[in-house]
C-alpha cells in the first residue's frame, strides 16, 4: 500500500471519527448529567438528516438545511424530554433501554409514514464540491475536509461551553451532585431539557452532514448509534474528553482495519481467503477493541468507577 | 400468587386448544403463527433467567438465538451436501436428526454464553448492557462477511429436519414438538427458581454484597445462570430456524435482542410465564395491527412505552396485581 493511500485512509478515519464524536458527545452528556441511556439518539440523527434534506430541497440552500437540522432535532429532543424521557430519570437502565427502544419504533415508522420508504438525497453544495490537492499531492474531497474542520470546531466550542459558561458550570455540577445543585436554586428540570436538546441538536447536525455523503433514509441512525455507544463506552461514559478520544480511535480503527487487514493477511494467505478473513475481522475490529478494553479497564479510558 | 397460577393455567390451555382448533378448522397459517409464538416464548424464557431472576440486562441474546439457528443451518446444509463438517480430530458429519441438532445448538450457544458471560460479567450496569450489545454486533458482522455459510444472503434448508416417529412437515406435529419443549423448559425453570441456585441468584440481584458475605461466589453464580440462559435461547434459535427453514444474519441483529427483551417486558419481568404471554401478545399484535396498518410498529412502540411508564409488572402485573412470590 502506498503512503498516499494510507494518508487518505487516515483522513477518512478522522472524518468518520469526528462525526461519531458529534453523536457520542450528546449521548455521553445525557448519560453524565441525567444518568440516562438514550437509544433514541439515532432517531434524532435521522430527524436532522430528513429535516436538512427536505428544507434544502425546498429552498435550494444547504446552509438553511443545516440550520433546519439543528432546529428540528433540538425541538424533537426537547419534546421527547418533556413528554417521555423526564419520567425515566429515576427508573433503572432496563426501563430506559426499553422506553427509548419504543421511541425508535415510533420515530422510524413515523418518518416512514411521512416521507415514504424511498431514500431522500441531499446534495453537497457547489462551493464544497470537488476535491482539493493537499501537500504531498493527495487529492481529497473538499466536503470531507470541511466535515473534519466543522467537527473539530464544534468539539472546541463544546469544550469551551462546558469549561467557561454558566450553563457549562451547571452541567458539570449536575454531573457530580444532582441534589446539591437543585438545592442551590438551579432549575434542574430546565437544565435537563436544555442538555437533552443540545445533545439532540448535535446528533441532528451530524445526521445532516453525513446525509450529503450517504442517502437519507429510515434506519440510518441505528448503526451510527451503536458505534456512538461503543465510542462512549471506550472513552468512559460521561466524559466528553473520553468521547473525543474514543471517537477518533473508533473512526481510525474501523477505516484503517478495512483497508489494512485484508492487505496484511494477503502476505501469508491466498488472495480470496485473505479478503474473507480480513474483511470479517475488520468489520468486527471495533467491537473487539471495545471488548478487550472493557475486560482490562471496565469503566473505559476516562471513566470514573 | 393464586391469580398468577390461574393465568398461567389459562395461557397453557390456550396454547394447547388454539392450535387444535386451527387444525380442526384447517387453518395451517394459524398453527404456524402459534408455533412462532411458542418458539419466541422459549427464547424469552431463556433471557428471563438472566434478566428477571439474575438482574443481568443482556442486550446481546440475539447471539445465542443466532448461534442456535446457525448450528441447525450448518448441520442441515452439510447433511444436504454430504460433506463432513470436519474430519479431524474426529469425523463430524452433517445431520437432519432434530435431537442431535438441538444438542449441538444447546452446547454451542451455551459455550458462546460462557465465553461472553466470562468477559462481560466483569462489568456491570450500563457497561454490561453495552458490552453484550457489542458482542451481538460482532457476531452479526462476522456472519455477514463470512462467505462460507451464505454470508449476507443467509442459508436455506430445503426440507425440515426429522424427528423419529413424527412427520415434522405437518404443522400441528411440529407445533407439538415445540410446545413440549417449552413445557419441559418452563417446568425446569419453575424448579430452578425454587432451588438453592435460583434463590441465591435472585438474592444476588437484590443485594450482591450480602450474598457475597455469606460465602456464595456471585460471579460464578451469574456466569452459570447466563450460560443456561444462553443455551435455552440457542435451542429456541434452532427451532426458529427449523420453522423458517432459513437462517440469516438478521437472527444476530440487535433488533432481535431488543425483541426478545420486549417479550419479557410485555409479559412481566421475572414471572415464569412472563415471556410466554409477552411473545403471544407480540405475535397477536403483529398479526392484528399488521393487518390494520403497515405502520404497526408505531402502535407497538406506544404500547411498550405505556408498559414501561405505567405498568411496571407487564401484563401479568396488571392482571395478577403486585406479586409477592417470584423472589
Amino acid at each position: 500500500m502506498s503512503l498516499l493511500l494510507f494518508i487518505e485512509q487516515v483522513l477518512n478515519g478522522l472524518q468518520f471519527g469526528v462525526m461519531l464524536f458529534l453523536m457520542a458527545a450528546g449521548l455521553t452528556l445525557i448519560f453524565g448529567v441525567m444518568g440516562l441511556i438514550n437509544l433514541a439518539h439515532g432517531s434524532l440523527y435521522m430527524i436532522g438528516a430528513f429535516a436538512a434534506a427536505a428544507v434544502s430541497a425546498a429552498t435550494g440552500s444547504f446552509l438553511l438545511g443545516l440550520a433546519a437540522s439543528l432546529a428540528a432535532a433540538a425541538a424533537a429532543g426537547a419534546l421527547i424530554e418533556v413528554v417521555v424521557i423526564r419520567r425515566l430519570y429515576d427508573k433503572d437502565h432496563l426501563d430506559q433501554v426499553l422506553a427509548t427502544f419504543a421511541l425508535i419504533l415510533i420515530f422510524s415508522e413515523g418518518t416512514r409514514w411521512v416521507f415514504g420508504s424511498f431514500p431522500l438525497y441531499l446534495d453537497v453544495p457547489s462551493y464544497l464540491a470537488g476535491s482539493v490537492t493537499l501537500p504531498g499531492g493527495i487529492e481529497y474531497p473538499l466536503y470531507r475536509l470541511a466535515i473534519i474542520a466543522i467537527g473539530l470546531l464544534v468539539a472546541a466550542g463544546l469544550f469551551a461551553l462546558i469549561a467557561w459558561t454558566r450553563i457549562g458550570i451547571q452541567i458539570r455540577a449536575g454531573e457530580s451532585d444532582r441534589e446539591m445543585i437543585a438545592v442551590l436554586g438551579v432549575n434542574i428540570s430546565a437544565l435537563y431539557t436544555i442538555v437533552f436538546a443540545l445533545g439532540a441538536a448535535l446528533a441532528g447536525f451530524a445526521g445532516a452532514l453525513i446525509g450529503a455523503i450517504q442517502s437519507v433514509q429510515v434506519g440510518m441512525g441505528e448503526p451510527v448509534l451503536i458505534l456512538a455507544f461503543v465510542v462512549i463506552v471506550i472513552g468512559g461514559i460521561g466524559s466528553i474528553k473520553g468521547a473525543l478520544v474514543g471517537a477518533i480511535l473508533v473512526g481510525l480503527t474501523d477505516t484503517l482495519g478495512r483497508t489494512l487487514l485484508p492487505v496484511a493477511f494477503d502476505t501469508f494467505m491466498t488472495a480470496s481467503a485473505a479478503n474473507a478473513v480480513g474483511s470479517a475481522l475488520a468489520s468486527m475490529s471495533i467491537y473487539i477493541l471495545m471488548a478487550v478494553l472493557l475486560v482490562f479497564k471496565p469503566t473505559g479510558l476516562f471513566g470514573s468507577a | 400468587m393464586q391469580r398468577e397460577t390461574l393465568i398461567n393455567i389459562i395461557v397453557l390451555a390456550l396454547l394447547v386448544l388454539f392450535p387444535l382448533w386451527a387444525w380442526q378448522a384447517d387453518e395451517p397459517f394459524m398453527i404456524t403463527l402459534a408455533t412462532r409464538a411458542v418458539i419466541l416464548a422459549l427464547a424469552g424464557v431463556g433471557l428471563n433467567l438472566a434478566l428477571g431472576l439474575g438482574g443481568m440486562v443482556s442486550f446481546g441474546h440475539a447471539v445465542f438465538f443466532g448461534v442456535g439457528g446457525y448450528a441447525m443451518g450448518i448441520l442441515a446444509s452439510h447433511a444436504q451436501s454430504y460433506e463432513p463438517i470436519f474430519e479431524w480430530p474426529f469425523l463430524f458429519e452433517g445431520s437432519k436428526f432434530m435431537p442431535l441438532i438441538w444438542l449441538v445448538a444447546i452446547l454451542s450457544s451455551g459455550l458462546a454464553a460462557l465465553a461472553i458471560g466470562a468477559l462481560s460479567l466483569r462489568t456491570s450496569g450500563v457497561y454490561f448492557i453495552m458490552i453484550t450489545l457489542a458482542f451481538g454486533q460482532m457476531f452479526f458482522y462476522f456472519t455477514i462477511s463470512w462467505p462460507a455459510y451464505g454470508g449476507e444472503d443467509g442459508l436455506s434448508v430445503y426440507v425440515r429436519n426429522g424427528f423419529p416417529g413424527l412427520n415434522t412437515l405437518d404443522p400441528i406435529q411440529f407445533y407439538g414438538i415445540c410446545l413440549a419443549i417449552l413445557a419441559i423448559v418452563l417446568f425446569a425453570m419453575s424448579r430452578l427458581a425454587r432451588s438453592s441456585f435460583g434463590l441465591a441468584l435472585s438474592a444476588a440481584r437484590q443485594n450482591e454484597e450480602r450474598v457475597q458475605a455469606v460465602g456464595i461466589g456471585v460471579f460464578r453464580l451469574r456466569l452459570m445462570a447466563f450460560t443456561i440462559s444462553g443455551a435455552i435461547t440457542g435451542l429456541a434459535g434452532a427451532l426458529f430456524a427449523d420453522l423458517n427453514r432459513f437462517v440469516s444474519p438478521v437472527m444476530f441483529s440487535w433488533q432481535t435482542s431488543g425483541e426478545i427483551m420486549i417479550f419479557v417486558i410485555l409479559g412481566g419481568v421475572g414471572r415464569l410465564y412472563g415471556p410466554v404471554i409477552g411473545a403471544v401478545l407480540f405475535i397477536v399484535l403483529e398479526h392484528e395491527l399488521g393487518g390494520l396498518s403497515e405502520y404497526w410498529h408505531i402502535y407497538l412502540g406506544a404500547l411498550l412505552l405505556g408498559v414501561v411508564l405505567f405498568a411496571r409488572g407487564g401484563l401479568i402485573g396488571v392482571l395478577a396485581g403486585r406479586e409477592v412470590a417470584h423472589d
